[in-house]
């Protein structure tokens, strides 16, 4: 055999397939993004085919580049376009070869940050780009994608046509954003990966697996931006620390029995304390400008839950405080209710009544799953069971993930006396 | 010792709608399998047929043809071999067993080569 059998480095194929095709992507022009994935497909596949007999070549990233290379110029010419860019290809892939120290990491960054912005332009529909990011940047595959956000394939898939096809039509350049589109442009992206850590974040029934990893990017990708020279700012460095304080409770936030568990149920011991720490560090330097931005509020809260030793020591008072500032800047409905929950915490369960009874007339309020699941919890405790009843039933009448409605089903059965069989947390109270 | 060929017979469309960690994970399969078998001194080759070429020559009533192929034939072509050597089918069996060829849709063929005294 000629080849070695070198090991792969854990999830090579899919930040390879980032890589490559942001690298084709650059030489190639926006306009052929879709040959761009084709050839990186065509690369992978034969890879496929051949290391299995020949074994793991001594550089697999050469090996890759080159691969895609050929397929590309195999495409070129196929389409009969000119070939302009083949010197620029054969440079490209030649510069794969060298060992990875000898490749400039800023030189890697750059593609990967101008196919973000990219993803981010204007002509992508808001809802495709991190869907976007995720398939081109990271990698995933549709129907990855599909599994970890629970949606059909055909949706993802659609979405991502759509989204391409604009791009194409829209004459989207791969160029790093002119500076008068710039801030709007990295604001969309700061957005994007907001959405594809939240998203991910909060929809408990994808799959475990796959959910971690959709997570784990949009935190790399974060991180990327907070320590490039070119794009660093005290805005995605709050950004980044919401993620490692929200990313380091994943352990904890589920038990064996894949039951969501709240703040006040989890297990401390469980949250990484490294991802904390990392958090902190962002959050510092998130403070440096006057700049206070929602990632600013929202890391501000997730701060001092990371930072009490357990549930009753939380600075009630200062998370009230980042809430307030959080409803200066825009005032919602949402925020008054998640503001309501902290304060229950630090005036009691009367005093947050007292806010839902001012907030039941909003007309977001009025179908809004977590505002009756909210309001039956503090009925319940403030040993009203009846009312509680009520808006658990209403609550579980609204539209909810599935774990969120075994929570309160978990919550309705504890107000209504009948023993629960399917009891997965721990009933503190 | 026997020398056996273990042939690959490869569904055409392979790979072509796997995820790029999907790929990566089967390939990791057969590096363990041929790992397996090349520390116990089992595994003495393999190599992998060029994709979507090849010629195949035909003489009919004296008539030499040539065509491209195999391609054209069926779902499935030859992608490659290996060489392994065993005491007999039963053991060579056995060694092809853990070979994820086959829980991914290909056939793997399994042949003795043949030794005659004298040649």
């Amino acid at each position: 055999m000629n080849h070695g059998t070198h090991e792969l480095v854990e999830h090579l194929f899919r930040a390879e397939s980032g890589r490559m095709l942001a690298a084709l992507v650059r030489i190639l022009g926006a306009r052929r993004i879709e040959l761009a994935e084709e050839a990186v497909q065509d690369a992978l596949v034969r890879a496929l085919r051949t290391w299995p007999i020949r074994g793991v070549p001594t550089n697999p990233r050469a090996w890759l580049a080159t691969a895609a290379k050929n397929a590309a110029l195999d495409q070129l010419r196929r389409a009969r376009e000119t070939d302009d860019h083949e010197s620029e290809l054969v440079v490209w892939s030649v510069r794969e070869g060298r060992s990875f120290e000898l490749v400039h990491d800023d030189e890697l960054a750059d593609d990967t940050l101008r196919m973000m912005f990219l993803c981010c332009h204007p002509d992508v529909p808001e809802e495709a780009r991190a869907t976007l990011i995720l398939k081109t940047v990271g990698g995933f595959h549709v129907k990855e994608i599909a599994r970890a956000y629970l949606a059909t394939e055909e949706a993802i898939a659609q979405r991502l046509v759509r989204a391409k096809r604009r791009l194409v039509e829209g004459g989207a350049s791969f160029e790093w954003p002119p500076e008068a589109e710039l801030a709007e442009r990295y604001d969309a992206v700061l957005e994007a990966l907001y959405l594809l850590f939240n998203e991910g974040y909060s929809a408990c029934s994808g799959e475990e697996l796959l959910r971690a990893d959709c997570l784990k990017e949009a935190l790399r990708l974060a991180s990327l931006l907070a320590t490039h020279p070119a794009t660093r700012s005290p805005k995605v460095d709050a950004l980044v620390a919401l993620m490692c304080f929200q990313a380091s409770r994943s352990r904890a936030r589920v038990d064996d029995a894949g039951n969501v568990l709240l703040l006040e149920d989890q297990d401390r011991r469980l949250w990484d304390r490294a991802l904390i720490a990392r958090g902190f560090r962002h959050l510092e330097r998130a403070t440096v400008a006057n700049e206070l931005t929602t990632y600013h509020v929202e890391a501000g809260i997730a701060a001092c839950h990371a930072a009490a030793p357990n549930f009753e020591a939380t600075d009630w008072e200062r998370i009230v405080y980042f809430y307030d500032l959080a409803l200066e800047r825009n005032d919602s409905p949402v925020v008054r209710l998640n503001r309501a929950v902290a304060i229950a915490e630090r005036d009691g369960n009367w005093a947050a009544l007292a806010e839902l009874d001012e907030l039941e007339h909003h007309p977001r309020m009025a179908r809004f799953f977590l505002f009756f699941a909210v309001r039956g919890e503090l009925e319940r405790r403030a040993g009203r069971n009846d009312r509680a009843q009520r808006a658990f039933e209403r609550a579980l009448e609204l539209p909810c993930t599935a774990p969120e409605r075994e929570l309160v089903q978990r919550r309705l059965a504890r107000c209504t006396g009948s023993a629960p069989t399917i009891f997965g947390t721990t009933g503190k109270r | 010792m026997n020398q056996y060929l273990i042939l690959l017979h490869d569904r055409k469309d392979f790979g072509s709608d796997l995820s790029p960690e999907d790929m990566q994970r089967i390939i990791g399969e057969y590096v363990a399998w041929s790992e397996r078998l090349r520390s116990a001194g089992k595994l003495l080759g393999g190599e992998k047929l060029c994709d979507g070429e090849g010629k195949v020559l035909r003489e009919k009533s004296g008539k030499a043809t040539v065509t491209d192929g195999p391609f054209s034939e069926g779902k499935e072509v030859v992608g490659g071999y290996f060489l392994i050597q065993a005491e007999s089918y039963e053991e060579a069996l056995g060694l092809c067993r853990g070979n994820p060829h086959t829980k991914y849709g290909g056939t793997l063929e399994l042949r003795r080569i043949e030794v005659l005294d004298g040649h």
